[in-house]
């Protein structure tokens, strides 16, 4: 079965993000106010040829904890959808 | 006999060419050891210098860490082999997980470039043992992602064994505990943002980085 997949990585909880608090600082200078905890992360999707769902998600998880994410720094969230991503 | 030393060259590498002159200037034999092949080639040390490997493709070190030539890196230091990697080596090394911790965006989202000063807080490690405790040296630094990081038990297993060997006097970029630099605890690998091969004549700005390099050879040397 063919599965799309996305992967989300943020920084975790308490990593200095400047980026995500750059953009929040500069939004005010356009006139947006009352935005708050501006996070930047990445997304990355693919898509996964696997027998069932249950092997695509621990195949996936198990390249996301080794290769897609440093640990030490970074979270993940994991969508799985049957087919191809559009 | 002059100790042998590798530097690794991976596609986006950028100071191989310092890091061969610093280390022949310094009386050692240079060569590169191309990121392809698994090989040490034989070397008594290995640098892992700085630069973009891969483009900094993913993170810093990500890719690079998969590189053939890092398997036989792995295999050399934890057979007590000298590894020293500077900047973008210090990425390579936490992400093949030679050091522990990483390596975030600066604090202040700064790409700092200008020369710091660093105390020696251990001498015990392959990249500081001829220097003496409490020596301020002046090494150049240059990075974007250098601000050190780790999780809580591993700052103080670090401290508890005396791993963490530079500190920044005044922390450029945020880095917990002013941490320039770290060692393993078989202390052989050593990781540091600082550029000691940018700092090896009075020429350049400061020849503090010397007394580092020369290290180096001195464990190559014993380790041959």
């Amino acid at each position: 079965m063919l599965f799309s997949v996305q992967v989300e990585v943020t920084l975790r909880q308490g990593v200095a993000d400047p980026q995500g608090a750059t953009i929040e600082r500069s939004l005010p200078h356009l006139g947006f106010d009352g935005v708050k905890g501006v996070r930047v992360g990445k997304s990355i999707r693919f898509d996964l040829e696997a027998a069932d769902e249950a092997s695509a998600r621990a195949e996936v998880e198990d390249l996301t904890q080794r290769f897609l994410t440093n640990p030490v720094i970074e979270d993940s969230t994991i969508s799985i959808v049957a087919g191809a991503n559009a | 006999m002059a100790p042998r030393i590798g530097v690794v060259l991976f596609p986006g590498s950028n100071c191989e060419f310092d890091s061969l002159e610093a280390v022949r200037a310094l009386g050692g034999e240079g060569e590169i050891l191309w990121h392809g092949d698994a090989t040490t080639n034989g070397v008594d040390a290995v640098i892992v210098p700085g630069g973009f490997a891969h483009g900094d493709y993913l993170r810093p070190g990500a890719i690079a860490r998969f590189s053939p030539v890092m398997s036989a890196v792995t295999e050399f230091a934890r057979s007590g082999g000298p590894v020293v990697g500077i900047c973008n080596g210090f990425q390579v090394l936490t992400e093949a997980g030679l050091l522990p911790g990483a390596l975030q965006k600066n604090a202040g989202l700064k790409f700092v470039c200008t020369t710091v000063e660093l105390r020696v807080d251990s001498t015990n490690s392959a990249l500081t043992s001829e220097a003496n405790l409490g020596d301020v040296l002046r090494v150049p630094i240059n990075h974007f992602e250098g601000n050190y990081t780790c999780s809580a038990e591993t700052l103080a297993s670090l401290q508890a064994n005396d791993q963490i060997v530079l500190r920044y006097v005044d922390n450029p970029n945020g880095s917990v505990d002013d941490i320039a630099g770290i060692c393993n605890e078989g202390r052989n690998v050593v990781g540091l943002m600082p550029h000691p091969e940018r700092a090896i004549s009075d020429l350049l700005g400061s020849a503090d980085g010397v007394v580092l390099l020369r290290s180096l050879l001195a464990s190559a040397s014993v380790s041959v």
